[in-house]
């Protein structure tokens, strides 16, 4: 089912340390009551497509929200805060964690709202889902969208920003999780991926991976020239079954 | 996947913005997602103010980077031995 009304602003929401930063959100027109979706947009940003795919997701019944991670380097375009935060080494993991439930926390103070909340995340952000499914109550379901660096390969890469390897937390899922993963890609390779998924086995964790042949990294984005149609538009169509399911 | 790798270098110079000329005290270079650019990764160069504000951004393709890379070696070199 698909919702041609929609309802899209930006809104303020109270992140970590109950910083008040702005979010983009979106969800269908009428009362509701509707599932809620966190996004978690990559490192270069909180760009168009983030603000797309969270429309996406309205589209499909869902009321989304896509916090601004880098808020606290503004005022300035989303662009220019990517480049500061960059330069102040990126968004500590406590940082990201503590603003994806604050949009949580928005989300089911929402009157539309059906107090049913998951989070979907891409690249840094699919890590970020990851951690925050495994960090936070209440997630009630989690989209990992290829995260790279789940698997940490060298601990030289931790720092005290990233201080732990996602897959080291994974006894502390809650929620069902999906994986959408191209057989292509480098970080996270089909290696890395095998590894996360025989952790979540032996821990008996509720998951379900899909892997896709003639994919690489980012196939969801239509602008880029990894975008994969047949594959990004089956990962988009399990994306919405598996939110209705857990989420309605 | 998006990398936290993130080379910095001081540089002594300016850079001219939409807002005109002013001085730049580093600049930051990475490859990884772009903004902008239509690819799946582009080297990055930001030039950045000393507050760490950014004056410029440039994202290309490994092969363009390669390319201006050597163009810049080669205009140093050649203009270096005009100057004297």
């Amino acid at each position: 089912m698909s919702y041609r009304g929609m309802v899209a602003d930006i809104v303020s929401f109270k992140g970590f340390h109950g910083d008040t930063g702005e979010a983009y959100y979106a969800r269908p027109a009428g009362k509701g009551p509707f599932p809620g979706v966190v996004l978690i947009h990559h490192m270069p940003g909180w760009d168009d497509w983030s603000m797309e795919a969270t429309r996406k997701l309205a589209h499909h019944g869902f009321a989304a929200i896509a916090p601004h991670l880098y808020f606290r380097h503004g005022p300035g375009t989303p662009d220019d805060l990517a480049a500061k935060a960059r330069a102040a080494g990126g968004a500590s993991d406590a940082e990201v964690v503590g603003d994806v439930k604050g949009a949580m926390e928005f989300l089911r103070a929402q009157p539309e709202g059906n107090g049913k909340v998951g989070v979907i995340g891409f690249c840094s952000g699919g890590r970020h889902t990851f951690l925050a499914a495994c960090q936070l109550e209440g997630v009630n379901a989690a989209v990992n969208c290829w995260g790279g660096n789940v698997v940490v390969d060298d601990a030289a890469q931790l720092s005290p920003l990233r201080p732990v390897a996602p897959i080291d937390l994974t006894e502390g899922l809650k929620a069902p999780l999906l994986g959408l993963f191209g057989n292509d890609d480098k970080n996270p390779s089909p290696e890395h991926v095998n590894k996360l998924e025989a952790k979540l086995k032996s821990l008996g964790k509720n998951y379900e991976f899909h892997r896709y042949d003639g994919a690489g990294h980012g196939f969801f984005a239509a602008e880029r020239t990894n975008y994969r149609v047949e594959q990004a538009n089956d990962g988009w169509q399990k994306t919405y079954a598996f939110f209705h399911k857990h989420l309605g | 996947m998006c990398s936290y790798i993130t080379e910095k270098t001081a540089i002594y110079g300016s850079a001219k913005g939409a807002d005109g000329w002013s001085s730049v005290s580093s600049a930051q270079v990475y490859f990884d997602h772009p903004y902008h650019a239509a690819l799946d990764h582009a080297l990055s160069i930001d030039f950045m103010t000393a507050d760490a504000t950014r004056k410029i951004a440039v994202e290309m393709s490994a092969e363009s980077a390669r390319a201006l890379v050597a163009s810049i070696l080669a205009a140093l070199e050649s203009g270096e031995e005009a100057h004297g």
